[in-house]
């Protein structure tokens, strides 16, 4: 069916199964509801760096992706509470126009390579964060606050969407946004690796004057790659800032910039699902570390080096020499 | 203008020597330090120990911070860079490497030193006041003094030693260096241990002037890639370009925009990207790093 193996398929519905049903009742068994807070957080951090990973598919080193997580924040902050849009116009919205910023920044920083694209999206983060201090109608360092919850929608008459304030359980409901949100990411992005304009990004990865040389558009590809990998940046941020109910400039900061660019390396470069794997591994495994409480930082960094000594490809190299799941 | 200047030193021949650092590493091992804020921030606080706390003169507390970072750098590269380096299927992998460390170091040093903001007795007493034109405390005259004295003999290691021949040649073609005879995985440890000594000796010097605490590693981290940036990546005299070009930048808008709080850091932001946008590879760097 559509070209997809049955062992991929029985793999995929496991998956859904799990986040969508599986979850929900191990929590409701164990009662750590806080668990869902977590989860939710990590759905939206794996949209995000679904993001760094496609940039890193072309051969960029991207840690800039917290500015454009910041801006997706406060497009949609702004769109909700002073002009009173709707959350979930205000979330695609959000996501267009860090695309927009970021083929406007692209185009001159994406001819950089190497270390210094990475240090210049680095500092990228850092002038999103002062720009979102200095900005009258991002409220400096007050940020915004009391953005009131996402509104239902409703389609001649017919509700599509709840209300989330009249909700009792609005954890369980932006679980289940997230997740939704976060399964439609992975899916475009794995349809976007096995099309011809991932082919294109693979040839990039290995040489770019080389695809240059036989007709490829490389100005144009890493563009547009840049342009959706900052769409999802948009995304997760403005999701986040709606569950957190609130934005700061400190609230996409150059540490989570550089976490992002972790939880791709750490779930592994080749593999599409890499970035989803390392941002669980990596943030749910700071809350579990939690209960150590002064020594979490250390337990928590000593196992991530151990991790990368020996495994330097990434989480999903473990299974790297029956060749991948790319 | 006679004080923007003399700041405008001061801070450049700091910064100058944390962007040696990081530079010296990258330029060996293609490595971008993540951790090298956290190493400065360890430096601080030996010296701290030994010169605040335990009465050891000054000077020697300075060799004590060089030397624990020295080992501190030698182990990290010998046990953890080299063989990621050799096992991993794309170099970058060495970033995460390098952030793990950071962390890592952030939590010793929150467990050893805590996260109190440190600082030890003046070295020197007084103030330098020419005719109220330039004021500066001596104790900054000592330390800018001894940073350039430092930079002087750093390139003089590099330029004239064995040692310092091997590095260069390291860093030009690995390759090549190694045909010629030059023992790249006992140099590739020498080159860090040395960085990561430059970061302690400044966060030594510095500790005096600043103090020091938990939170200064990553804004430093992020400081001395800017300057790393400026100058060209991996080039001795860029990155001490681009450290005297970021002190000046600091100290004329500081003195200028003070009344804006951090304009001024988001214009030299703005300017280093625009800077980078048109010449990608720093004042002296080689194209493509």
């Amino acid at each position: 069916m559509l070209g997809f193996t049955s062992k991929q398929l029985v793999g995929v519905g496991i998956f859904l199964f799990v986040i969508f049903i599986g979850v929900p009742l191990i929590i409701n068994a164990t009662g750590r509801w806080d668990f869902y807070f977590t989860l939710t957080s990590v759905a939206l951090l794996a949209i995000a760096s679904a993001g760094v990973w496609l940039t890193f598919y072309i051969g960029r080193i991207n840690i800039g992706q917290g500015a454009f997580a910041l801006i997706g924040a406060y497009v949609s902050a702004i769109l909700v509470v002073k002009a009173g849009w709707s959350f979930w116009i205000s979330l695609p919205v959000a996501g267009l126009f860090a695309a927009v910023v970021a083929i406007l920044i692209g185009l001159p920083i994406l001819r950089l390579r190497g270390v210094y694209f990475a240090m210049i999206t680095l500092v990228l983060t850092q002038v999103v964060t002062l720009t979102a201090l200095a900005l009258p109608i991002t409220n400096g360092a007050k940020g915004i606050s009391n953005i009131p919850l996402p509104s239902g929608i409703s389609l001649l008459g017919i509700p599509i969407l709840p209300d989330f304030a009249g909700m009792e359980n609005t954890k369980l409901a932006f679980y289940f946004t997230a997740c939704i949100i976060m399964v439609l990411t992975y899916a475009a992005l794995y349809r976007l690796v096995n099309s011809r304009l991932g082919h294109l990004c693979r040839s990039m990865q290995q040489n770019e004057e080389l695809a240059s040389s036989i007709g490829v558009n490389i100005a144009y590809i890493r563009i547009v790659i840049f342009a959706i990998s900052s769409f999802f940046g948009g995304l997760g941020g403005a999701m986040f800032g709606s569950i957190a109910q609130s934005v700061y400039p400190s609230s996409f900061q150059v540490a989570d910039s550089v976490n992002f660019m972790l939880n791709c390396f750490l779930g592994g470069l080749g593999y599409v699902f890499g970035p989803m794997l390392g941002t669980l591994v990596l943030y749910f495994g700071w809350d579990l570390l939690f209960e150590f409480g002064k020594y979490q930082m250390l337990i928590y960094s000593t196992i991530l080096i151990i991790i990368i000594r020996f495994l330097p490809n990434g989480l999903l190299s473990i299974r790297f020499d029956k060749g991948g799941d790319k | 203008m006679e004080q923007i200047l003399a700041n405008g030193i001061y801070l450049g021949s700091q910064y100058a020597m944390i962007a040696l650092g990081l530079t010296l590493i990258f330029a060996l091992m293609n490595v971008l330090n993540f951790a090298h804020g956290q190493m400065y921030v360890i430096g601080g606080f030996v010296t701290y120990t030994f010169y605040g706390q335990w009465g050891v003169p000054f000077v020697l507390a300075l060799v004590m911070s060089c030397v624990t970072l020295a080992i501190l750098g030698a182990l990290i590269e010998k046990f953890l860079f080299a063989p990621v380096i050799k096992g991993s299927a794309r170099e970058e992998s060495t970033m995460l490497l390098a952030a793990g460390i950071a962390f890592f170091l952030d939590a010793v040093i929150l467990l050893v030193f805590g996260e109190k903001q440190r600082g030890v007795p003046k070295i020197v007493d007084g103030v330098f006041n020419w005719d109220f034109r330039i004021i500066m405390p001596y104790d900054r005259i000592l330390i800018c003094v001894l940073a350039i004295l430092s930079i002087v003999a750093f390139i003089g290691l590099m330029q004239y030693t064995k040692t310092g021949r091997a590095l260069r040649a390291l860093a030009q073609d690995r390759t090549a260096a190694q045909l010629m005879g030059v023992n790249v995985d006992r140099y590739s440890m020498i080159g860090f241990a040395l960085g990561a000594m430059l970061a302690g000796l400044v966060g030594g010097l510095l500790v005096t002037i600043t103090g020091v605490n938990l939170g200064m590693g990553g804004p430093t981290s992020i400081k001395a890639f800017m300057m790393v940036m400026i100058g060209g990546a991996g080039v001795i005299s860029g990155a001490i370009w681009g450290g005297i070009i970021l002190g000046f930048m600091e100290a004329i808008g500081l003195a200028l925009l003070y009344q804006y709080g951090d304009i001024t850091y988001l214009l030299i932001f703005v300017s280093l990207m625009i800077f980078l946008a048109i010449r990608p590879q720093g004042l002296m760097g080689k194209p493509w790093g």
